[in-house]
C-alpha cells in the first residue's frame, strides 16, 4: 500500500454546477494535507474535496503512528482546517472528521452516491450559518499573592495574615461567581440569535497563551446575517465583570454541528 | 482547475469574511478537526476510538507531553475518569499505569468491534443508518469500561466548574 496513492475527503459540498464552480475556484491553487493539490470529486447531489497523498503516510498502520506525532498532527490539523475554511468561505460544507481516507476517487463518488441524501439535508440546515466559538475565562487571583506580607507592613501578626487569607479567598469567590454570571449572559444573549449550541470541553492549555482559566468552550451556530450581531453581543457580555473575558473566535465551518440528531441542544 | 487563483496559502491565512485574524489556534483547530466534523470511515480506517484515545496515547506515548501540554490538550489531567485525584499531578507512575490499562481495554475493544465491523461489510462505523451520529458515547456498550464523562450536559459542566472550585477550596485550605 505505500506506494500508493490514497484520496483524502476533506469536505462535502454541493454538486450543483454554480456549487461546484464555488468549490473548484476556492480550491484552486491551494495545498492540503501532505502539501497536495485538492479537487473535487462529484457524484449525485454531492461533491468532496479531495487529495490524492501517499499512502506512506495515510495507510492505516501509518496513520497510527503517526497521528501520535504531534508535529504532524498539526501540520495535518492544520491543512485540514486550511482546505475546510477556504472552501467555507465560497459555499456551504459540510466538514469530515481529520483523516477520513479512500483507497481512490471512485470509492469516495460511491460514498457520495450512497449519503448525498444526508449529506444534502445537513447543507440545507448550514446554508448561510456560520459558527462561532465563545469561550469564558476567570482570572482568578494568584493563590500565592496574599500570604505573602507586603514589605512596608509591620511585622506579620497571626490576625493580620488570617484576614489576608480570608480577602484573598472572598476575591477569588468573586471572580468564580462573576464567570458564572458571564456563561449566563453569553447563553442569554444567544437566544434568538444562535439556532444552536455545541459544547466543548475547557481548554487548559497554555497554547492560547492567555492568562485566566478557561470556564466555558462553546460553540453556536448562527445564521449569517445575524453574525456580526452575535459577536457584539457575546464581546461584551462581561464588560462590567472584573477579572472575566469572553473570548469570540471564528467564523468556523459548521464543525461542531454536524450530529444534529445527538449531543446539540438549542440555546 | 484552470482558474488562476493564487491561493497557496500559509496556515495562519484567515478565512474570515469579517476581517478577523484571530481565533485559529491550535488547540481551537484540534477540539474541531479531531471532535467534530462528520464521521464517516472511510477505506482506511482509523477507528474513532483511535481518535478519542489519541490524546490519552499522546500523554503515554509521544515523548514531548509538554507539548501536548503546551498545545492545550492535556485536559484529562484534570478528569477524575483518568486521574485518581484530579491534583495529584505529580503522582505520575500510577496515573500511568492505570492509564495503560485503560487503553490496553480500550484497544481490546476497538479490535472486537473492528472485527465486528469487517464481518459487518459496513462502509461506516456503529449505528449504521447515517454517517453523523454523536461522537465516543455511541461507539461504546454501557458500562463496557471506564470512560471520561462528556461535557455535552450541563450537570457535567457544573461538576467541572465545582470541582475546579474545590480544588482552589482545597490549596486554599493548605497553610
Amino acid at each position: 500500500m505505500n506506494g500508493q496513492r490514497l484520496s483524502y475527503a476533506y469536505a462535502v459540498v454541493r454538486s450543483s454546477d454554480p456549487a461546484a464552480q464555488r468549490a473548484r475556484s476556492a480550491l484552486a491553487g491551494l495545498r492540503g494535507v501532505a502539501d497536495a493539490p485538492v479537487a473535487l470529486v462529484r457524484s449525485g447531489a454531492a461533491a468532496a474535496a479531495v487529495s490524492a497523498v501517499p499512502g506512506a503516510e495515510f495507510s492505516e498502520a501509518a496513520l497510527k503512528s503517526r497521528l501520535e506525532d504531534l508535529d504532524w498532527l498539526e501540520a495535518t490539523a492544520r491543512a485540514h482546517h486550511l482546505v475546510i475554511e477556504t472552501l467555507a468561505a465560497r459555499t456551504t460544507v459540510l466538514p469530515l472528521r481529520l483523516a477520513t481516507v479512500y483507497l481512490d476517487d471512485s470509492r469516495v463518488e460511491r460514498m457520495l452516491a450512497e449519503r448525498q441524501e444526508d449529506f444534502t439535508a445537513l447543507l440545507d440546515r448550514f446554508d448561510d450559518h456560520v459558527e462561532w466559538g465563545v469561550k469564558v475565562y476567570a482570572e482568578i487571583p494568584a493563590l500565592s499573592d496574599p500570604a505573602e506580607p507586603v514589605p512596608s507592613d509591620p511585622p506579620d501578626t497571626g490576625r493580620a495574615y488570617l484576614r489576608r487569607r480570608r480577602q484573598h479567598r472572598q476575591a477569588r469567590e468573586e471572580t468564580w461567581r462573576a464567570a458564572e454570571e458571564a456563561v449566563r449572559r453569553t447563553e442569554q444573549r444567544a437566544r434568538g440569535l444562535a439556532v444552536e449550541r455545541a459544547r466543548h470541553r475547557p481548554q487548559q492549555g497554555t497554547l492560547a497563551r492567555l492568562p485566566g482559566e478557561n470556564v466555558a468552550n462553546d460553540a453556536y451556530l448562527v445564521p449569517r446575517l445575524a453574525a456580526e450581531e452575535f459577536r457584539d453581543r457575546m464581546l461584551h457580555a462581561a464588560d462590567d465583570l472584573p477579572g472575566v473575558r469572553v473570548e469570540v473566535t471564528g467564523p468556523w465551518a459548521p464543525y461542531s454541528f454536524t450530529a444534529p440528531l445527538e449531543g446539540v441542544r438549542q440555546p | 482547475m484552470t482558474e488562476p487563483v493564487p491561493t497557496r496559502s500559509t496556515p495562519s491565512r484567515a478565512m474570515s469574511p469579517y476581517g478577523e485574524s484571530s481565533g485559529a489556534n491550535l488547540a481551537d483547530i484540534l477540539e474541531r478537526v479531531l471532535d467534530k466534523g462528520i464521521v464517516i470511515v472511510g477505506d482506511i480506517k482509523i477507528n474513532l476510538l483511535d481518535i478519542e484515545l489519541l490524546t490519552i496515547k499522546l500523554r503515554l506515548l509521544v515523548a514531548s507531553v509538554d507539548k501536548a501540554r503546551e498545545i492545550g490538550i492535556d485536559w484529562w489531567e484534570h478528569d477524575p475518569a483518568l486521574s485518581s485525584r484530579a491534583d495529584q499531578r505529580h503522582d505520575l507512575k500510577e496515573q500511568n499505569e492505570r492509564l495503560r490499562a485503560e487503553v490496553e481495554e480500550l484497544r481490546r475493544k476497538v479490535e472486537r468491534s473492528e472485527r465486528a465491523e469487517s464481518a459487518g461489510e459496513l462502509p461506516e462505523s456503529g449505528s449504521g443508518s447515517s454517517g453523523r451520529r454523536r461522537p465516543r458515547e455511541t461507539d461504546r456498550e454501557p458500562g463496557a469500561e471506564p470512560r471520561r464523562p462528556r461535557r455535552k450536559k450541563d450537570d457535567a459542566e457544573d461538576r467541572d466548574r465545582d470541582r475546579a472550585k474545590e480544588r482552589d477550596r482545597n490549596r486554599d485550605r493548605e497553610p
